[in-house]
């Protein structure tokens, strides 16, 4: 019983102390980036300490979730001096997001994983990329063979290339994994990450099968000129060092109405986006005229990202 | 003189526990000394590693668990091992392990006491901690087997603690403690002591994405090899209390603890012999992590000495306390138990970590060691649970002693 009341006391100074080294930590940061004094201003002082206490994302009201995005842009423009537009568009009815992948067309170029790094505002200081293509021998079939690491002029004779990325599986590990509920799969297949409730701990890593989650080792860097402004709260707002991140498939673009930014980079036309609930969609023609393939079916993960061969 | 005892309140408790801790030989203030450093080291090395997050580790993408993670599982195999005492001396009624209980319970209190350290520094937002807590958090349950593994952890550190908190408390006062408020903890403890080990072998069970951990034998060799490594832990704990304290451990003790050691160890190599022949006779590409740990992939290979001598240890180790070519002298079994521990926290620390994670899903290879903040980290992780056993053990010993004593005499 003593014991009791003592863990109470340690968990509420706990909090406490949690939220004052919170505060230490941000203005820190804060100072570092605009270069000013220890304390930062008492403005981004307070957003940050109202940010601390936030709740998961699932669990706020519309008006909380707006008094959030306000914070958010408000500490942009203090900490970076950017403008940033955070949406928090939810899922359109009728809609299963789904992707193909053409691997006879793709031929290495790397387009998409430039925009992807542009457009989701990735760290450029760790070089995160949420796709890899690999480069693969004819006979091959699994990337686990192939050459996720090729440096010369492509495409190579005798190869071709994949790419890989999140899979949004319908059977998600990683969401099952995860002890906060911190990650989840929306109402259009997406599994995203509410970023803030994050603890850091990596269990949906190791639970992936497909390698498709990151890890921010260090406080990610993006030159000021370089970042996406336009930003979604589930999508490619700007993290910060010990989140778990991943491919959304574009959710602040794709929720728009607008393919991802990789669809639209690839030079060759081998990526393929739509609604799988749409039959007039390309994707549904895709899957319907083509013969698909998917990564590693038999752990049952029900992904929803096919390969196909023209 | 048993008036005034009983009539000993917890402020006394507290104030002679708080004194029986502060004074002792020069030899024990060193020691107190030496454990203040390294946890202080620890508090360094966490220092830098909030400064700059997990990039201080040599931890990455494709290790994303590393030294840490391999400590806490190992750890808490020794926090579960406390209940090969336990068993015996209150279910069995064992005598002469009675007399030792509170040591392995102390000594289970200390292994998780690391246990929840090491997972809360392997956290990239450690100020975010509070999500997990049910209530003002969201805690994934029961679907996440990490927000069991909290659970089962944090509920096990309380009956370790509170049972011999209340048996001490009772002697202290001069008092018999009542069976019907302990006894039933008691028994939950056994139970639970097998759960926190077989659900945190099921955290890397449960992963069909890594074949090296998805494997179900992995509980039951997680069991085997803590209630080898665990006593061996306890019995050198053992060897120092008889040899620094007035609390005297008969030889019998020793040697019943051997057998349980025996027992245990030669299941673990059984269990290992089984994994290893699975690999081996016919690989398959799930056996890459396999061929990665015992001859190394691509030129990686790190791990390779240490689970070569992971395994001659333990063998060795195994040998030795079974055939027990010293007899009676119990103190020529020390380089054996050490063998044992050091060859079990090797193969199922970083030998099973590690492993588990290369190659990666996409198949790339890479080497990890710990960096320097991750070992300055350990060692102030190792010296907290050193402290928390030291605090915990000497005023219990003490006050058993005095007990004894009164039993004795009267």
């Amino acid at each position: 019983m003593d014991s009791d009341k003592k863990k109470k006391i340690n968990r509420r100074t706990f909090l406490k102390g949690a939220a004052s080294a919170a505060i230490a930590g941000s203005t820190a940061v804060t100072a570092g980036c605009k270069g000013k004094g220890l304390l930062g201003s008492s403005e981004a002082f307070a957003l940050e300490f109202k940010e601390y206490f936030k709740k998961h994302y699932r669990l706020m009201t519309p008006t909380e979730r707006q008094q959030t995005v306000t914070r958010l842009e408000k500490l942009a423009k203090l900490r970076q001096d950017i403008n940033v537009n955070i949406d928090t568009t939810g899922p359109a009815e009728n809609v299963l997001y789904g992707y193909a992948f053409n691997v006879t067309r793709c031929e290495g170029y790397m387009e998409c994983v430039k925009a992807c790094v542009k457009e989701n505002n990735l760290d450029r200081k760790s070089n995160t990329q949420y796709i890899r293509i690999f480069e693969m021998e004819h006979g091959q079939m699994s990337p686990d063979q192939g050459d996720g690491k090729y440096f010369h002029m492509v495409p190579k004779e005798g190869h071709f290339y994949m790419g890989v990325q999140c899979f949004q599986c319908e059977n998600p590990p990683c969401v099952k994994a995860c002890p906060t509920k911190a990650t989840w799969k929306e109402k259009d297949g997406i599994v995203v990450v509410d970023y803030d409730w994050c603890i850091g701990c990596r269990y949906c890593m190791a639970a992936c099968p497909y390698w498709g989650r990151r890890f921010n080792w260090n406080q990610p860097e993006i030159p000021k000129e370089e970042v996406t402004t336009q930003q979604h709260y589930l999508g490619n707002r700007q993290r910060v060092r010990g989140m778990m991140e991943k491919c959304t498939f574009c959710i602040q673009r794709s929720r728009k109405g607008k393919v991802t930014a990789c669809v639209e980079a690839c030079p060759t036309g081998a990526r393929v986006f739509g609604n799988l609930l749409d039959p007039d969609s390309e994707i549904r023609f895709v899957l319907e005229n083509k013969k698909v393939y998917r990564l590693k079916e038999d752990l049952g993960t029900d992904p929803k990202f096919w390969y196909f061969i023209d | 003189m048993k008036k005034d005892m009983a009539s000993k309140g917890l402020l006394s408790f507290a104030k002679d526990t708080l004194l029986w801790n502060l004074s002792g030989s020069i030899g024990y203030q060193i020691y107190l000394c030496i454990l203040v450093c390294l946890m202080l080291t620890g508090v360094y090395g966490y220092f830098i590693q909030f400064k700059l997050g997990l990039s201080a580790t040599n931890m990455s993408n494709i290790v994303s668990w590393g030294f840490y993670i391999s400590n806490f599982t190992f750890l808490v195999g020794v926090a579960a091992a406390a209940v090969m005492l336990i068993l015996p001396s209150y279910v069995f009624g064992d005598k002469d392990l009675h007399k030792v209980v509170i040591i392995g319970e102390v000594v289970a209190v200390g292994a998780l006491v690391m246990c929840m350290t090491f997972v809360f520094v392997d956290l990239g937002r450690p100020l975010q901690f509070w999500h997990l807590i049910p209530g003002i958090g969201q805690l994934n349950f029961p679907s996440s087997l990490l927000a069991w593994d909290i659970l089962v952890l944090n509920g096990y550190l309380a009956l370790n603690a509170l049972v011999p908190a209340y048996i001490v408390y009772c002697h202290y006062q001069g008092k018999e403690p009542v069976g019907k408020y302990y006894k039933p903890f008691v028994f939950i403890s056994i139970g639970w002591a097998v759960a926190i080990h077989m659900i945190t072998a099921f955290l890397y069970q449960g992963l069909p994405a890594r074949p090296f951990w998805n494997n179900p034998l992995l509980g039951p060799r997680f069991l085997a090899s803590a209630f080898a490594a665990g006593p061996a832990i306890i019995s050198l704990v053992l060897h120092i209390v008889n040899s620094t304290t007035d609390y005297k451990i008969d030889n019998k003790i020793f040697n019943k603890l051997r057998i349980i050691i025996v027992s245990a160890a030669v299941i673990n190599l059984l269990m290992l012999f089984s994994e290893i022949f699975k690999e081996f006779y016919f690989p398959t590409h799930h056996s890459q992590s396999a061929m990665y740990l015992f001859f190394g992939l691509e030129g990686h290979d790190s791990l390779v000495p240490w689970i070569w001598t992971a395994i001659s240890i333990n063998l060795l180790g195994t040998l030795i306390l079974a055939f027990n070519p010293f007899k009676e002298r119990q103190i020529f079994l020390l380089p054996a138990l050490v063998m044992l521990i050091v060859g079990i926290w090797l193969e199922k620390g970083i030998g099973l970590i590690v492993p588990g994670l290369v190659p990666s899903p996409m198949g790339e290879i890479i080497s990890y060691s710990p960096s320097n903040v991750e070992l300055f980290i350990t060692l102030g992780v190792v010296g907290l649970g050193m402290f928390v056993v030291t605090v915990l053990l000497k005023p219990a010993l003490i006050i058993e002693k005095r007990y004894e004593d009164r039993h004795l005499t009267d």
